[in-house]
């Protein structure tokens, strides 16, 4: 039997659609800072920011890494339209590990040609994927 | 009339040219199922993209904001996504012909090209290029999209370009492909669309409105960006899948006439011999 208190979610991506379902509640990162969500809440559209997307459904917790995009939030239905999301294992850890050296040391570069914003989100893409990573079962 | 010889070398130079449009035809049809299924599934991201902009403008469309409304300078910066192969019937040549045949200024016009065909024709034509992205349109990724809007969104920030075009393939179905070009900036939105998003219920944003659509309209082009590149891709070797399929079935009928032409031509020639040996044994006896 469908809970009562659930609602439905869809996850969408350019290349598919990500998770489409049901949840009790969603757990993200925004702009504004970490948001949990359950249903019945207020209309709303908010900035993602990279982090940890958990979903909690019937007891159960799914998490996946995302960056970049944005959530509308209406009272049954929550659409979240990130512009990459990943499942724990789709990840690359070494990969991350990299990419986070790479950006640590642009950042430490001092270098005016390089965009210090830019080297920030990658960097902070690379932590999200290895926490992302090291949920794995 | 040909010799028979000609006609045998003539027949198996197109038999030997069917068979290589024949295989492209496999590998484009391959190629098709592969790209079309990809643009279906992309589809609910910008069916989305699209909904919550048209909502967001209908409750802020009163705000001042630099996406909205017209730049002073006069460029067009015009994204361009064509092929970087050729054989592929009209779909290269409709593309720039969608540019060409548009109100907008040769001189205005300044060129984010994707796919070396329409680049080099316009090139030739004596358009402006700013940037050449050609190696994204082997596999077009969510971040190529990324890279080019970003650069023609900095040069639209800076006030070098005053409007931003896209001009691509749309893929409707997989023999109808329309060649498009579409205004990306200021953002044009229907206005029956506006009108009915109006009716929903209020939504809240956090950040403001304003902030909001600072980081939604890029997100916005960027997906467009995204989605022509993916149903060019598309549109391209359906294109190059029907102009094979015609290829092949022309091939087959020039074999057929030859083919015809030639039992002719040896039928001729027995002919001839016959009587000549006849007319020769008369002359004997």
């Amino acid at each position: 039997m469908a809970d009562e208190r659930n609602f439905e979610l869809q996850i969408i991506t350019p290349d598919r659609v990500f998770w489409s379902g049901e949840a009790f509640m969603l757990e993200l990162n925004t702009s504004e800072g970490e948001v949990g969500i359950y249903k019945r809440h207020i209309p709303m559209t908010m900035i993602i920011e990279p982090g940890i997307l958990k979903i909690h459904k019937d007891g159960e917790l799914l998490e996946a890494a995302v960056h970049a995009g944005f959530i509308e939030i209406l009272q049954d239905k929550i659409t979240v339209m990130a512009e990459i999301a990943e499942w724990p294992d789709e990840i690359d850890a070494n990969r991350a590990h990299e990419a986070e050296q790479r950006a640590v040391r642009r950042i430490q570069a001092h270098d005016p040609k390089i965009d210090i914003s830019r080297a920030e989100i990658a960097l902070r893409k690379a932590l999200v994927r290895q926490k992302a990573a090291q949920l794995r079962g | 009339m040909a010799s028979m010889r000609d006609i045998k070398r003539r027949r198996s130079s197109i038999a030997s040219t069917q068979q290589i449009t024949k295989a492209m035809k496999l590998v484009s049809t391959v190629k098709l199922q592969k790209t079309k299924a990809r643009a279906e599934r992309s589809k609910p991201y910008f069916d989305k993209m699209y909904a919550t902009v048209t909502s967001m403008l209908a409750k802020s469309g009163t705000i001042e904001h630099p996406y909205l409304k017209p730049q002073d300078s006069k460029k067009k910066a015009v994204i361009m996504i064509t092929s970087n192969r050729g054989l592929a019937g009209g779909y290269n040549s409709n593309v720039i012909k969608v540019l060409t045949g548009s109100s907008l200024a040769k001189e205005d016009v300044v060129l984010y090209s994707v796919g070396h065909k329409g680049r080099e024709h316009l090139l030739r034509k004596g358009y402006q290029e700013a940037k050449d992205y050609s190696e994204a349109i082997e596999n077009p990724m969510f971040h190529d999209a990324k890279e080019i809007c970003q650069d023609v969104l900095n040069s639209y920030a800076a006030g070098e370009v005053g409007e931003i075009y896209v001009a691509y393939t749309y893929f409707k179905n997989t023999v109808v492909h329309e060649p498009t070009l579409l205004k990306l900036l200021p953002v044009e939105i229907d206005e029956a669309d506006v009108e009915a998003a109006k009716d929903n219920i209020l939504m809240n944003y956090e950040p403001e409105a304003e902030e909001a659509l600072d980081v939604i309209i890029p997100k916005y082009i960027t997906s467009i960006v995204y989605g022509a590149l993916v149903e060019s891709v598309a549109s391209e070797n359906g294109a190059r899948m029907q102009a094979m399929d015609s290829a092949t079935s022309n091939a087959e009928e020039m074999i057929s006439k030859l083919t015809l032409q030639y039992n002719r031509a040896r039928q001729g020639s027995i002919t001839q011999e016959l009587t000549e040996i006849i007319a020769g044994a008369e002359a004997i006896s």
